[in-house]
């Protein structure tokens, strides 16, 4: 009975998806590719991988695999449906017992050519960036040719901040930076300090708008 | 299917020949428009030359499906033509507030802006009652935010916080929303469905643009105010709102107004879509950017679109319902 209704949940959560916070592209250094990619973002609300799988082509997003809590998304068999049925997740153990089970699920969707998305924050944000788990720094060392793309979610903290029960809806643009290049011989917290950067780094200062310059360079195009 | 068909060929022959008239004319601007971008495509050498065409292309891709979407929503009738305008207003509305920062005590009056004050006074449009729906934001919205944002007892920018979500729902909202009002007007001796009186507004105040856009980009010299909208010329202002003005008077056809009233009803309607686009130009630069979004290729956001309409439509629709009701 499920099956039948994933491709209609499929498309209504995403096309709701839309509706409420346009969940909009912005290729930003680097080009939608179907190679194996790491996708990681900044944690800012419930709606963060519903979001990013919206922004992604249709392609790409069959073969994206978000990363998400078993202990919560398998707990039922309606939410393993919508996680694993309708958004390809991986279901992966958080509670650090089975650290290699994991690694190795992870690392078996990357060499199949396929891609992830991690939240390498854990926590969510109140719209700032927290640290990064180690996880991230395992993934690349197992797989180093996988790409490492930063996504930056801008604005979703606004759409549901922690603690609301409510949702406004807002613009809020995904932005696709250019993959980490690899260090030799650099160490873990290094390297995760550097991917934090690349995240940060695609942020615009939208809560001082009159900071911001009047056009930004990827504007250009449509100049009036 | 096939009653889908039956009904939509129904809509088809019942309608007023006026309509598939004018839709034809509408068909025919778009083609002419397409045409000459090809042309203007394929002879344009210089790089910022090509910029201009590529976007200039782009804004006629989007009319294509502005006016498919409007012409269909007219079709369809009264009540799919509000929920048009409803979710533009939405969409509108989003585009405001995602540029206008916001604090936690605001989060559960935007709540309500979005999902209750924007359905509300689209019904209340929809069931005809004037009453309520020209005073429901300014006077009872406009009580009942403060009031909520005040209980998140942040006094940080309370009064600007306070004046922009309301300024948002003005525009975006109550403005709007006097548009397909326009198709509950009770007009006497007006026999021609209103649903043409709603497509006289937007014919006029986007042909408006459309022309002063024209206008200035082929003789446009001098700028009108280079620090709120570069691209406005005084050459395009006039050229522009004059033909729109020409425009609005030979379609006097579609309207109860006699060919001088309709001249004076779409001068105003120019004048008040070039302050609506200048107004929300100079809201832009105080927020930082260009576009109000990215909704529709070429033209920016539905509020970059809507600007014109957004301050015509409550003056037409006071001047229609005071006049000529």
């Amino acid at each position: 009975m499920i099956p039948l209704f994933q491709p209609a949940l499929r498309h209504g959560l995403l096309g709701l998806t839309r509706l409420l916070v346009g969940a909009r592209a912005s290729w930003e250094g680097s080009a939608p590719a179907d190679v194996p990619r790491i996708y990681f973002a900044n944690h800012t609300s419930h709606l963060d991988t519903l979001a990013v799988m919206a922004a992604l082509p249709a392609k790409l997003r069959v073969r994206t695999h978000p990363v998400a809590a078993l202990d919560y998304w398998g707990g039922s068999a309606l939410r393993r449906a919508v996680a694993v049925g309708c958004l390809n997740a991986l279901l992966v153990d958080r509670t650090g017992k089975a650290t290699a089970e994991v690694m190795d699920a992870m690392a078996a969707v990357l060499e199949s050519g396929q891609s992830l998305i991690l939240f390498p924050e854990g926590t969510r944000g109140d719209g700032t960036v927290a640290p990064f788990k180690s996880g991230l720094y395992h993934l690349s060392q197992r797989v180093p040719a996988a790409e490492l793309v930063p996504v930056f979610i801008e604005n979703l903290h606004r759409v549901m901040p922690k603690g609301m029960p409510l949702l406004v809806p807002l613009i809020c643009t995904m932005r696709f930076g250019a993959p980490l290049q690899g260090i030799e011989g650099e160490d873990k917290a290094a390297f995760l300090g550097r991917a934090r950067d690349a995240l940060v780094s695609l942020s615009r200062p939208t809560s001082q708008p009159n900071s911001q310059p009047a056009s930004q360079p990827s504007d250009q195009r449509t100049a009036r | 299917m096939s009653s889908v068909i039956n009904s939509v060929m129904t809509v088809f022959t019942t309608t007023d020949p006026l309509f598939l008239w004018l839709s034809g004319a509408a068909l025919g601007l778009l083609v002419v428009a397409t045409l000459i971008g090809a042309v203007l495509a394929y002879r344009v050498k210089t790089p910022a030359g090509r910029d201009t065409v590529r976007n200039l292309n782009a804004r006629i891709r989007s009319w294509w499906v502005m006016v498919a979407l409007f012409a269909a929503a007219m079709l369809l009738g009264s009540g799919v033509t509000l929920v048009l305008f409803a979710l533009l207003s939405y969409m509108a509305l989003r585009e405001f507030i995602t540029l206008t920062p916001t604090r936690r005590g605001d989060h559960a009056g935007l709540f309500l802006s979005f999902f209750v004050v924007v359905p509300l006074q689209y019904w209340l449009v929809g069931i005809g009652w004037y009453g309520l729906f020209s005073i429901f934001i300014p006077v009872y919205v406009f009580m009942a935010l403060p009031s909520l944002s005040v209980l998140g007892a942040d006094t940080t920018d309370f009064l600007t916080r306070t004046a922009k979500a309301q300024w948002g729902l003005m525009l975006a909202v109550y403005c709007t929303s006097h548009a397909p009002a326009l198709l509950w007007l009770d007009i006497p001796g007006y026999s021609l469905p209103p649903a043409l009186l709603l497509l006289y507004l937007m014919t006029v105040a986007q042909l408006s643009d459309v022309f002063q856009y024209v206008f200035g980009k082929l003789w446009g010299k001098t700028r009108l105010s280079p620090g709120i909208s570069p691209s406005k010329t005084v050459e395009g202002l006039v050229g522009g709102g004059l033909t729109a003005v020409a425009i609005g008077t030979g379609l006097h056809v579609i309207t109860p107004f006699t060919p001088l009233q309709a001249a004076g009803m779409s001068l105003i309607i120019v004048i008040a879509g070039f302050f609506g686009g200048f107004v929300l130009s100079a809201m832009k630069r105080d927020l930082g950017v260009k576009d109000w979004g990215t909704m529709i290729e070429g033209h920016g956001g539905v509020l970059d679109r809507l600007d014109s309409v957004v301050f015509s439509a409550p003056l037409f629709f006071h001047l229609t319902r005071y006049w000529f009701t």
